[in-house]
């Protein structure tokens, strides 16, 4: 095989491990964005539709990623159906994405979104500050469990997987 | 608010949606009991001819008498009938794929010559899923954020262009968006995804424009309610649409595959 015919970047194991933890990063992203519509708006009540202090801006991200949230549940979805036929999919990639991707959009929702566009807030009527603590925190420790995982099944994805099925 | 409306104009709206609605049912039924009988076509699915009933069936609903006037007077229903006419009804009409059915009825030189009429370039510029977001989701941001609103209850002319126009941009957006019927111009999944974003973005940003700057003449807590209403029922909807989009994406990267393991070369 030449050089020509296969591109490094279209190495399909490197392919196929970067499309898991895409597929990860996408559902988790969706999955974060449906708890907290589920929990937060629906069940809990602590969230409001719409909260008079919220910027332009904050209206504008907050549509844009509710919108992509849909799209990143159903597309994280479908590409693991994709790789599950492809008999390509890796737990263990796929789980450290989507811990990222959660991880990464609860901590943009808890600081810019609620802080600095504050479209609302997570309480109403109560001292505020243990609750962003403990949702940016959880937030954090979600990404750092998310890159290490990631580091890890990318490592063994490399030395186990040496002969590549279709 | 209610003087203006003219109580003919309404039953006109009414009745004529109701004989169109009629007449279009009658069509379809034509058309698949021909195909039915070339035996070389496919069998003509069932639940095609059920959902461009149902599809029929939820337009006439909307644009009926009784319930024009209850929308009238109930900002909660108004909404309910533009989640209808707008985005349930174009998906199913959609999904019982007339332009398909009407091929396959004509006879081969008719077939062709409409075939041809379909690709002239007028219709994909409207099918573009750019052209189709603005006029859909653009044209509700011109209806709810400026006084067309308030207009269009006093003028009746003006309430049955706007309907048309939330009927047919609906249509419109839904055939951009998933491929049925067939689409001499095909945008990437991923194209029709970026468009679709921002698109869904915009609706869910208008629902809370409305819920916090009710349109002149009505009540806060009826405005409120109408945009929640809008807000999830349009999630709801658009979330079918996000799935068939995907589902077909998922069934044609399936076959390429396939072709590419079996090393078969493309259909032409």
């Amino acid at each position: 095989m030449t050089t020509e015919s296969i591109q490094p970047s279209e190495d399909p194991r490197h392919h196929r491990l970067s499309r898991n933890m895409w597929a990860g990063i996408l559902f988790g992203l969706g999955f974060v964005a449906f708890v907290d519509e589920a929990v937060f708006h629906q069940i809990l009540h602590w969230h409001k539709f719409y909260d008079r202090s919220s910027t332009a801006a904050g209206l504008v991200s907050d549509g844009l990623f509710h919108a992509f949230s849909w799209f990143a549940t159903v597309g994280g979805l479908y590409l693991v159906a994709d790789l599950r036929r492809r008999q390509a999919f890796r737990h263990k990639m796929f789980w450290g994405g989507k811990l990222l991707g959660g991880g990464a959009f609860q901590l943009y929702d808890g600081t810019i979104q609620h802080k600095l566009m504050r479209i609302h807030q997570i309480r109403y009527e109560v001292d505020i500050i243990p609750y962003d603590l403990v949702w940016n925190g959880l937030a954090v420790i979600m990404i750092v469990i998310g890159l290490v995982l990631i580091r890890s099944a990318r490592r063994d994805g490399f030395r186990k997987e040496a002969p590549v099925h279709a | 608010m209610h003087d203006g409306f003219s109580g003919i104009l309404n039953l006109t709206i009414g009745c004529g949606s109701l004989l169109l609605g009629v007449l279009s049912i009658i069509l379809y039924f034509t058309g698949v009991f021909r195909s039915r009988r070339k035996v070389r076509l496919r069998h003509w699915p069932t639940w095609r001819a059920f959902s461009w009933c149902a599809g029929t069936f939820l337009a006439v609903l909307t644009l009926s008498v009784p319930f024009m006037e209850a929308a009238h007077h109930d900002f909660r229903l108004h909404m309910a009938g533009h989640l209808l006419l707008g985005m349930a009804a174009p998906l199913l009409l959609a999904l019982g794929a007339p332009v398909t059915l009407l091929l396959r009825t004509l006879d081969t030189s008719r077939a062709r010559k409409a075939a041809g009429w379909l690709k002239k370039p007028i219709f994909s510029f409207y099918r573009h899923p750019v052209t189709a977001s603005v006029l859909n989701i653009g044209g509700l941001w011109v209806l709810y954020a400026t006084p067309l609103f308030h207009a269009m209850h006093s003028h009746p002319i003006v309430y049955l262009i706007v309907h048309a126009h939330v009927f047919l941009a609906g249509y419109l957006f839904t055939v951009s968006m998933i491929y049925i019927d067939p689409a001499p111009v095909r945008h990437s999944p991923l194209f029709r995804t970026a468009v679709f974003i921002p698109a869904l973005a915009a609706h869910g940003i208008l629902s809370k424009y409305i819920y916090a700057y009710p349109p002149v003449g009505v009540p806060a807590d009826q405005a409120r309610q109408g945009a929640m209403l809008m807000y999830y029922g349009g999630d709801l909807i658009d979330l079918v649409l996000i799935i068939l989009l995907f589902r077909s994406w998922y069934k044609q990267t399936g076959t390429r595959t396939k072709r590419f393991i079996e090393k078969k070369p493309a259909p032409s």
